[in-house]
């Protein structure tokens, strides 16, 4: 029996041409692009061309693009970089309660540096509402952090409303968490008034290792790393070479497939949703609205049942999927997410999330099914209420 | 709004006499080289004018393409309405209500091109402007200083109605007035020099010096951006990387340190004349503006330029460093030439360089290296090396390989 990866969110199969990307220029391009020699000019020739293909990808100048490690230094450097930057001597900002770890735990260690930091209730879809980002808004907040597409439900945030009001804020960053959005649906990020978009290329058949951080033109922000001075100053470090040429090609391929792989993808969603229906012991979280919802996710929770014990299960019938999201799989708490959704810490303690992808189709999702429904039938006899 | 139109009035080729026909149809076809992606666009031409059908196109788009185009005196967003009191009407008013922020005043303009029209200019003024009035409580007439100024333009193949006119990059269609060559140091003032040429019609074709390995391959690569950045508004520009480095360790032997930048200087001057002899350009043209540093003192531009031919064109001549910055910050070159990689120009440069060189002594030493330095020039000229840029990038140059890259 051939595994089943539905694991696309915590990290898809990279491209067979990212693989042959990373490995040719690892062995040819291997000089440092701040080395003054011919081979360290062409190394940075190609990162230049890498941040074009990136900045035409998502309408962006090139000197907006600042290449990172992946999402959570995006995000670090996002949310850190603006407060450090910010001038005023009592700082706040808004977020949410169902942020990725890498914006929650920021805004936190921000917090007992001092700082003030508003988390913003979602509704039981896991949606933040605009009223209440208006209304958390205080003379000295300094930024606005809301993720895209939330990495554990798939809730897609207001994003182009919020960056309206926030044209009424001039004062005020927006910074989006972005990582699983790009390639699922349309980012117009300049357009909807974002300053800081964050991303991270393995999250769209890119490269580990690498991500970057678009930063509007006229928007400030201090480093984390300092050193060399690459990325004008904002990202200190040897280029990733390989990782950021590689990561430009995977992100043009996604964005150029978006609308396609959009269409494919929530019929399979729709299938899926429409065989859960037959498995009544795991309940949809989160909408079943595709104005609502990515449509790469499918978060189900089985309560009464410990999700680890779900994963093995599923494991042992060729399927891989997490728990809540991969970063918090091996805690045993409830999903803040879940949690802030307003469920039950049984409920929010028995999630696993299915992620797809480009290989897969309909049979994969009939396969997938099947394995749940045995799973299920399995596990009943074990159900604690 | 959904604006319709684009009104494109062509800047100062309306001046031209005879050649009118001939150059109106050069600047339609810039027009339409910017705005190739755009492909739904369709184009009808009349006296002076560019009237484009967006057919569905993004207003804001096509508007961000065309202010870079040379040639153009100004455009406007319009919206087009059948030649008829109510159809006009309708779109003044509709034209009037998207107008941001929300104007307080308003003048009306009617322009009757077409006499045919049953109603004269006057008449329409009123007949649209108390309709507008009529139909926006707030709104009141300003004849003096009003927030907007709304236009009606009754032409034989419909009436056109506008209230925004942003200014146009001014100047002639590119390549209308002939060929040059452009020097391009990897500094502020020549991309800006270059962008003016190219502004004023001429086509320009660019010559780098580098003395590598006393500059570094990263100096050429800024140049390389610099002439990339130009190719945004040129279309396509050649760049010549004349190798420098035997004739510059050359002439800094002669010792006369004070004297070098002189003779370097009138060494590029005559490899550029004779790249433009071979490129058929009929002029030079340089960053230099007076007084900014000891080569470009009026003692020193006479000195150099003594010997060339071709005409030596200084569009920055009597400009402000500030306000040469400005445009370096306009058209998107400045950022690139702020970087800090050395020139060749800056090499080997004296404490103190003569800010009013003797010409016979120039001429002297000159002399002295006699078909030495004829040769080198004659070497330089030789070993030049022709890279295309277009706003994309190097033309040709790139390899498979790498582009499976990407």
């Amino acid at each position: 029996m051939n595994p089943l990866y539905f694991d696309h969110c915590a990290s898809t199969p990279p491209l067979a041409s990212v693989v042959r990307t990373v490995s040719e220029l690892m062995t040819l391009h291997y000089a440092n692009s701040g080395a003054l020699h011919r081979s360290g000019a062409e190394a940075l020739k190609l990162v230049e061309r890498a941040r074009t293909v990136v900045a035409n990808a998502l309408g962006a100048r090139p000197g907006e693009v600042v290449f990172t490690s992946g999402g959570t230094e995006s995000n670090n450097l996002a949310l850190k970089g603006t407060v450090a930057k910010s001038r005023k001597a009592s700082k706040h900002i808004v977020t949410t309660a169902i942020e990725h770890a890498s914006v929650f735990a920021c805004a936190q260690q921000l917090e007992a540096a001092g700082v003030r930091a508003t988390y913003l209730p979602v509704d039981e879809r896991g949606i933040v509402s605009v009223r209440d980002v208006e209304a958390a808004i205080a003379d000295d907040t300094a930024l606005v952090s809301v993720m895209h597409v939330n990495n554990e439900t798939g809730a897609i945030q207001p994003i182009e409303e919020i960056g309206r009001l926030l044209e009424g804020y001039p004062q005020v960053r927006f910074h989006v968490d972005g990582v699983q959005a790009i390639g699922k649906m349309p980012v117009r990020w300049r357009e909807w008034g974002v300053d800081l978009y964050a991303a991270s290329a393995h999250k769209f058949q890119g490269p580990k290792g690498v991500g970057f951080l678009l930063v509007r033109e006229g928007v400030e922000l201090d480093p984390l790393l300092i050193g060399g001075g690459q990325e004008d100053g904002l990202r200190s470090g040897t280029h990733n070479l390989p990782g950021i040429v590689a990561g430009a090609q995977a992100l043009r391929l996604a964005v150029e497939s978006t609308e396609a792989r959009r269409e494919r993808m929530y019929a399979l969603r729709r299938r899926l949703i429409g065989h859960l229906r037959d498995i009544p012991e795991l309940h949809l979280n989160g909408s079943e609205s595709e104005t609502a919802s990515a449509p790469q996710v499918v978060n189900v929770s089985y309560p009464g049942m410990r999700p680890e014990v779900i994963v093995h299960m599923l494991e042992q019938h060729g399927v891989l999927v997490s728990t809540q999201s991969a970063c918090s799989s091996k805690s045993l708490k409830p999903s803040r997410v879940l949690l802030a959704m307003g469920m039950d810490a049984h409920r929010a303690s028995g999630s696993i999330r299915i992620s797809f992808g480009d290989e897969h189709g309909t049979d994969e999702i009939d396969a997938l099914a099947e394995r749940l429904k045995t799973a299920v039938a399995k596990l009943k006899p074990l159900e604690r209420t | 709004m959904n604006y319709d139109y684009m009104l494109v009035r062509l800047g100062e080729l309306t001046i031209k006499g005879r050649n009118r026909g001939k150059f109106e149809l050069l600047m339609l076809n810039k027009i339409k080289q910017a705005l190739t992606p755009y492909e739904k666009l369709a184009y009808e031409q009349s006296f002076g004018r560019v009237y484009i059908r967006l057919n569905g196109e993004d207003a804001e788009a096509v508007a961000n393409a065309l202010k870079d185009v040379f040639g153009i005196g100004s455009f406007s967003p319009a919206q087009r309405a059948e030649n008829e009191l109510g159809a006009i009407r309708a779109a003044a008013l509709a034209v009037m209500d998207a107008h941001k922020p929300v104007p307080a005043t308003f003048k009306m303009t009617v322009r009757r091109a077409w006499k045919a029209f049953p109603h004269d200019s006057q008449e329409m003024n009123h007949l649209v402007g108390a309709h507008v009035l009529r139909n926006t409580p707030a709104l009141k007439v300003d004849i003096r200083n009003p927030d907007v100024e709304l236009k009606v333009d009754i032409q034989p193949q419909g009436t056109f109605v506008y209230c925004t006119v942003v200014p146009g990059a001014g100047g002639f269609p590119l390549g209308m007035n002939g060929k040059a060559m452009l020097l391009l140091s990897g500094g502020i003032d020549s991309p800006v020099a270059g962008w003016m040429a190219m502004r004023k019609g001429l086509e320009i074709e660019a010559i780098h010096f580098h003395s590598y390995p006393f500059t570094s391959e990263q100096a050429t690569e800024k140049v390389v951006s610099l002439t990339q950045r130009l190719a945004h508004y040129g279309g396509r520009i050649k760049l010549h990387l004349v190798p420098f480095t035997e004739l510059q360790t050359r002439l800094a032997q002669s010792k006369q340190d004070h004297l070098i930048i002189t003779l370097m200087r009138r060494s590029m001057l005559r490899i550029a004349e004779k790249l433009a002899e071979k490129r058929g350009a009929l002029a030079l043209v340089t960053g230099d503006s007076l007084g900014q540093v000891a080569s470009q003192t009026l003692g020193s531009m006479n000195v150099i330029g003594r010997d060339v031919r071709l005409p030596l064109l200084r569009p920055l001549v009597m400009m402000d460093k500030q306000e040469i910055i400005r445009y370096a910050e306009r058209i998107g070159t400045y950022e690139t030439s702020i970087l800090p990689y050395e020139d060749c120009c800056t090499l080997f440069v004296p404490k103190s360089p003569a800010t009013n060189p003797n010409l016979r002594v120039v001429e002297g030493v000159e002399r002295e290296l006699g078909d030495e330095l004829d040769r080198l020039i004659d070497e330089a000229v030789a070993g030049t090396e022709l890279v295309v840029m277009t706003a994309e990038g190097r033309e040709g140059k790139r390899s498979a390989v790498e582009d499976s890259w990407f």
